[in-house]
């Protein structure tokens, strides 16, 4: 399987990642790169194999459904490039 | 007084129990060897002011006869684990201002047993890259040199800044993590000891994700013995990680120098590999050997589905890497490029934010999850991560404790020598070490010998899972056995 440039825009798109027109050759050449590496999984009979789910066999477990950490507004909003009045700011979403 | 840089964790733990020398007086030579070797580049962040004041704290708890489980030990953090009001940047431009409000597992538990942060160590960004040249913050130069040469080479990667640090003496040991190898294959560049303990041994609370089924922390030290000593406070359950096992945890420092007799190793012959240099062959026979004589029963075994591992791995990973690093938006934390709007925002930010490695993978991994590759991507490639892991579990039921492999396929390399245009020629480091991620097992990277260039050269062993103990008592066998190979003369200061 490989990709075509206009499956390079759009994967970087969907990964919110802006690329330039120039980037885009590159870019295909190595995904390729990539993909052509992976091929190799094709000769592999995966029929009636479960796919991993949990690395370890464990039971996913549940905590009691309580507050554990809050009230720290001020700490969770530090590291933010923009705040306002205990909100995160962001360019208009809804025009 | 002895060179107190030189010594191994061990041998400070009990030097300061024994009043030879002070925390404050360990902590000092070490801050002096960092100021001393900033051409490696292996610190991101030095933290000379917190080094003294924890240092200063553990003499008060020496005094008083409270001396924790490392107590006045100076130790480097791999710049990837949260360390509250220290800046965190995972080695990433995104990340370059972040300073977290809280602590992860591992530090935290540190701390409580009284170990000494000097600071962060380098790495590749996100912990993604086998040569430590990803990091935003420029690439570590290895102390080690060929015999005669003076090109920098690289430490390994993504643990670059541990294992350089560990085997510059700038500290007693460091933290690192292992998603495909970053642990071992530094280790193995540098001649130091690593492992990646069984995935859920340590908490990931607080080390920033990257492929969060395969990431798993553990220790770089310049001993068996040293790095024992760091897996056991670095290991434990904790709620604040779903993944985390449950398990006591035993005191690893017991297992070394434990008789390894009537041990079985396995030899996997599908790790030997078309075109291995013969260096890297000799080396094998010769752990194969150290083992045979120490009383351990050597058997041939097969782990079919072995080849399968990396590509499989260069779906999961990517996959895995672009849903953690979704949350990079420029948004709550990190850096931020203005945008015409959200859109433009996120796609700026990520754009100058990530590097050319994560921007990559991150494109990979979205494309396998994307809608009509799912299941021909991410679903296959899960699907033989149940046959990998279901070769080891079929060797262990028949008996074997113990898989010895090369670590690596060859031995350090230059910066820049493996910057083509085909990442996979980077990947390829992780050939041996890649399995052990795939199944969640243990392994651990051992100084064997020297590459005819002069360079370290490492084993690896792989455990059957929470079995770290065995690890450590075969892979002392090894240490002893192997010919004592002196750290590098420090020509960088």
């Amino acid at each position: 399987m490989s990709v075509d440039q206009a499956t390079v825009r759009r994967i970087a798109t969907l990964a919110r990642i802006a690329v330039s027109e120039d980037e885009v050759p590159h870019l295909q050449g190595e995904l390729n790169a990539i993909l052509a590496f992976v091929a190799e999984l094709d000769e592999v009979d995966v029929s009636g194999v479960e796919p991993m789910t949990s690395v370890t066999p464990m039971a996913l477990p549940l905590r009691a459904d309580v507050v554990t950490a809050g009230g720290i507004a001020e700490a969770v909003l530090r590291n933010a490039p923009m705040s306002e009045d205990g909100y995160f700011v962001v360019p208009k979403v809804i025009e | 007084m002895t060179d107190l840089t030189g010594q191994t964790l061990a041998a400070a733990r009990d030097g300061l129990r024994t009043k030879a020398f002070s925390a404050a007086e360990l902590t000092e030579a070490h801050l002096s060897a960092i100021a001393g070797a900033r051409g490696l580049n292996a610190f991101i962040t030095e933290t000379p002011d917190r080094a003294r004041a924890m240092a200063k704290a553990s003499d008060e708890r020496l005094a008083r006869g409270e001396a924790g489980a490392l107590e006045g030990i100076p130790l480097g953090i791999k710049d990837l684990y949260c360390t509250e009001g220290v800046r965190t940047t995972a080695g990433s431009h995104i990340l370059g201002n972040f300073v977290p409000p809280y602590e992860s597992t591992i530090t935290k538990q540190l701390w409580r047993d009284g170990a000494v942060m000097l600071g962060k160590l380098n790495l590749d960004e996100f912990a993604m890259g086998s040569s430590n040249e990803t990091s935003h913050f420029g690439p570590v130069t290895s102390p080690w040199r060929k015999r005669g040469g003076n090109a920098s080479l690289v430490p390994g990667g993504s643990s670059g800044g541990s294992a350089a640090a560990v085997a510059a003496r700038l500290c007693l040991g460091a933290t690192a993590t292992d998603t495909g190898g970053s642990i071992r294959q530094p280790a193995a560049f540098t001649g130091t000891v690593g492992i990646k303990p069984t995935y859920g041994r340590c908490s990931r609370f607080g080390v920033v994700a990257f492929a969060s089924s395969l990431d798993q922390a553990g220790p770089i030290a310049r001993t068996v013995r040293d790095a024992a000593i760091l897996m056991r406070s670095m290991a434990g359950y904790d709620p604040n990680d779903s993944t985390s096992a449950n398990l006591p945890v035993p005191d690893y420092e017991a297992s070394v120098g434990r008789s390894v007799a009537g041990k079985v190793i396995g030899i996997p012959k599908e790790y030997r590999l078309d075109g291995m240099p013969a260096e890297i062959e000799a080396l094998w026979q010769q752990g194969i050997a150290w083992l045979k004589e120490a009383g351990a029963e050597i058997r041939d075994i097969s782990l079919p589905h072995t080849k399968y591992a990396l590509p499989a791995y260069y779906i999961v990973a990517p996959a895995e890497a672009s849903s953690n690093l979704a949350r990079y938006d420029g948004v709550r934390y990190g850096l931020r490029v203005p945008g015409k709007d959200i859109a433009d925002l996120y796609g700026k930010t990520r754009a100058e934010g990530f590097g050319k490695e994560v921007r990559r993978r991150v494109m990979i991994g979205t494309y396998v999850l994307s809608a009509g590759y799912y299941d021909a991507f991410y679903v296959k490639a899960q699907k033989i991560r149940t046959l990998i892991k279901r070769d080891f579990e079929t060797v262990y039921a028949e008996g074997v404790d113990a898989i010895l492999t090369p670590a690596t396929p060859s031995a350090a390399f230059a910066i820049g020598e493996k910057g083509s245009g085909n990442p996979v020629e980077m990947y390829l480091n992780d050939i041996f070490t890649v399995t052990v991620n795939m199944a969640g097992l243990p392994g651990i990277a051992v100084p064997a010998g020297t590459s005819t260039e002069g360079l370290p050269l490492g084993l690896q062993l792989i455990g059957r899972p929470f079995d770290e103990d065995t690890l450590f008592s075969l892979g002392e066998v090894m240490e002893q056995a192997a010919p004592k190979v002196a750290l590098p003369e420090r020509w960088w200061s």
